[in-house]
């Protein structure tokens, strides 16, 4: 049997995340393949409905990732985000998920050794919850 | 306006899940500016129940569509959204209890061949103002016969625990209701502020028996404009 | 006579009154009732017979009220406007005249999220104000509110409650004349600790002139215990205990603290009966029947008045 392969959304901010996923791609720092990264102009743009949407398509977890609390560029976006993500755990647990599916977290500035971390942390952790219980 | 919060999952989960074609329609007016039954909460309950179907393998369908107002005929006379009631075997109304009401009476006389089901994906709570983003509080149980005149602008029947005509009761303290720490009390209020408009005398005679016949207890109330009327 | 009772009798001859309190049982015992009323019986002229106060379900009042009777005592039935809308109200004043019961309460009612039916639907239909003006037209006017005339006679000596802890202070005293206004024969307060708040309080009273519209009972309970007096303090709205007053009890010392309690309870109703407007007091000992005779001899009110 061959060893189940999450597929993973993560949202990412333009000001941190994705500089950080530069930074790593510049300095041959690796992360796992099962990622699918979504650039968001800031974390705060996402709304509820586009992490349950993701969970319905497919992805068998979903991790946001934004700048430190304080250096968000449009201020308070990522206090927003993790408010929703909050909200979004919630839901899926209502619905039959492990809110454990959904993470949120963060990067200072062009942080890929942190960026990469999640990203493979997340994996592992997706890893050993399963497959989507609501897709497969 | 109306203020209404969304019930929780398990219940609304109850109510539907003998169905396979559900149809969740939200309303684009109250609720939706509460945050209760937009088009927002339509696809996050939509979200919800998919995932939660296809979770426990059941093959149901589940569809969204948007009313402006479904306490209007007009908003809700339109064929796309006749037709997806039609289609579904269920539908969930995220509107207030008024929407429930009006959209149940308005699709069962438009569609004729088989009757309409429609359940509530709301609790409507009460008519209140937004007073912080994110927080809504009471503000009148439409009595039918305002006292605000005579009260300062703060109504003794809706924020007053006891629906005092002649208060503050003796639990009132430090501006404070005796039903909680958290909630003001409205006759406190009141005489705060007759006494800065310098009205205070305003409730010195007593407030005599309330005729609650315009309010609800004489049944369903209705309005008639004749001047509206052709 | 307005009502012919006992309290009345004794008020208007100018006596120093004293009325007692008594809670039903929480259920059908009538021995409960007996037992307290047995403890009260001519140590104090009437007694208020509560009417599920907390919003705790017991005997209704009326019954209780009648128990009281037959047992040889005078009751004070409350009534509160939380339960009963008008119609209800009405119907059980008839019912508790024509069972004899001469004195009563008109109250808006503690709240119904402090009791064991916070689930409950209240009423409030009219509010306690309203109510004394109501039971005043049924007894001076022979009428029901619509208008209807009373068939038989219907005497009733009409209370109610006052309280001048209660907030905004300097709105209070223009409640209670909003309530002699209505026609209230007589007033019990809420349990006085703060004496200096009660003076300012009558004195503004007497100002007035509403203490010769009206008879004033002051309102007093015995502190049990320091935990009494500080949960007391803390949690039920309108009750204002001094700090120097807990200081006093928990002075007294480990199992002297219930004396200690009494004592103080007996030298505020010696210096309430020097106040200027007040006609007697209302001693609620909560729970404390037994102790009554006790409190009444030490504090040197027995005995009792013959009617
Ligand atoms: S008095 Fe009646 S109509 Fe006016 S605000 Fe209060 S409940 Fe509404
Ligand atoms: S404390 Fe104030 S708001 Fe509360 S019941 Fe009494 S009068 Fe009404």
């Amino acid at each position: 049997m061959t060893e189940f392969e999450p597929k993973i959304i993560a949202f990412c901010c333009h000001y941190c995340a994705l500089a950080a996923a530069d930074v790593a791609g510049k300095t041959g720092l690796q992360f796992s393949p099962n990622i699918r990264i979504i650039r968001v102009l800031c974390t705060g743009k996402i709304e509820v409905p586009h992490l349950l949407k993701a969970f319905e398509s497919g992805a068998d977890g979903v991790v946001v990732i934004s700048c430190k609390f304080g250096e968000c560029y449009f201020k308070e976006g990522n206090f927003r985000a993790q408010k929703k993500v909050e909200r979004a755990q919630s839901l899926l647990q209502e619905a039959g998920l492990k809110p454990e599916r959904l993470l949120f977290d963060f990067v200072p500035g062009p942080g890929a050794k942190k960026f990469v971390d999640i990203l493979n942390g997340m994996t592992e952790r997706v890893r050993s919850l399963g497959p989507n219980p609501s897709v497969h | 306006m109306i203020v209404a919060e969304r019930k929780p999952f398990s219940e609304i989960l109850s109510m539907v899940e003998d169905y396979s074609r559900i149809l969740v329609v939200g309303c684009g007016s109250c609720v939706t500016i509460c945050m209760a039954g937009g088009e927002e909460e339509v696809k996050i309950l939509s979200s919800q129940l998919r995932l939660a179907f296809k979770k426990n393998k059941k093959d149901i369908e589940v569809e969204e569509a948007m009313a402006l107002r479904q306490c209007d005929d007009e908003y809700m006379n339109n064929p796309e959204l006749i037709n997806k009631v039609k289609k579904a075997d269920i539908v969930i109304s995220m509107a207030c209890g008024i929407g429930v009401q009006h959209a149940t009476a308005f699709f069962n006389r438009i569609i004729t061949d088989k009757p309409i089901k429609i359940v509530p994906g709301l609790n409507t709570t009460f008519m209140g103002a937004n007073l912080d983003v994110g927080v809504w509080e009471e503000r009148c149980v439409g009595c039918g016969d305002c006292v605000l005149e005579k009260t300062g602008g703060i109504c003794p029947i809706t924020r007053c625990a006891k629906s005092l005509l002649n208060g503050p009761c003796g639990g009132s303290s430090n501006g404070k209701c005796e039903i909680n720490k958290e909630t003001d009390c409205a006759w406190h209020l009141i005489i705060e502020r007759l006494e800065a408009l310098g009205e205070l005398d305003r409730i010195k005679p007593i407030e005599m028996y309330k005729d609650w016949r315009p309010s609800h207890d004489g049944g369903p109330r209705k309005i008639i404009r004749e001047d509206m009327r052709i | 006579m307005k009502s012919g009772s006992n309290l009345e009798r004794l008020l208007e001859k100018g006596e120093f009154v004293v009325t007692g309190e008594l809670g039903p049982p929480k259920g059908t015992d009538v021995d409960v009732v007996k037992k307290k009323a047995s403890m009260l019986k001519g140590n104090v002229d009437a007694v208020n017979i509560t009417d599920n106060q907390t919003a705790i379900v017991r005997m209704s009042s009326i019954a209780a009220a009648k128990v009281l009777i037959d047992e040889g005592l005078e009751p004070n039935m409350q009534m509160v406007a939380r339960d009963r809308n008008r119609i209800a109200m009405m119907s059980d004043l008839f019912g508790a005249n024509a069972l004899g019961i001469r004195n009563m309460l008109c109250l808006s009612g503690d709240h119904q999220t402090f009791g064991n039916h916070p689930e409950a639907k209240n009423v409030f239909d009219i509010d306690s104000i309203q109510m004394i003006y109501m039971v005043k037209t049924m007894r001076d006017e022979h009428k029901v509110i619509c208008g209807d005339e009373i068939e038989g006679d219907f005497k009733m000596f009409i209370g109610a409650a006052c309280n001048p802890f209660a907030d905004p202070f300097r709105y209070r005293v223009h409640r209670l004349a909003k309530k002699v206004e209505a026609g209230v024969d007589f007033i019990q307060t809420q349990c006085i600790y703060d004496m200096k708040r009660f003076k300012e309080f009558m004195k503004q009273v007497v100002d007035m002139g509403l203490h010769e519209k009206c008879k004033i009972l002051a309102g007093v309970t015995p502190l049990k215990s320091v935990g009494m007096a500080r949960y007391m303090a803390a949690n039920v709205s309108g009750i204002i205990i001094p700090e120097e007053m807990i200081a006093r009890l928990k002075g007294a010392g480990k199992g002297n603290v219930a004396t200690e309690g009494i004592k103080i309870l007996c030298e505020q109703m010696q210096e309430l009966k020097e106040t200027e407007g007040i006609a007697g007091i209302h001693l609620m000992a909560i729970e404390w029947e037994h102790r009554v005779p006790e409190i009444m001899e030490m504090a040197g009110f027995l005995p009792r008045p013959k009617p």
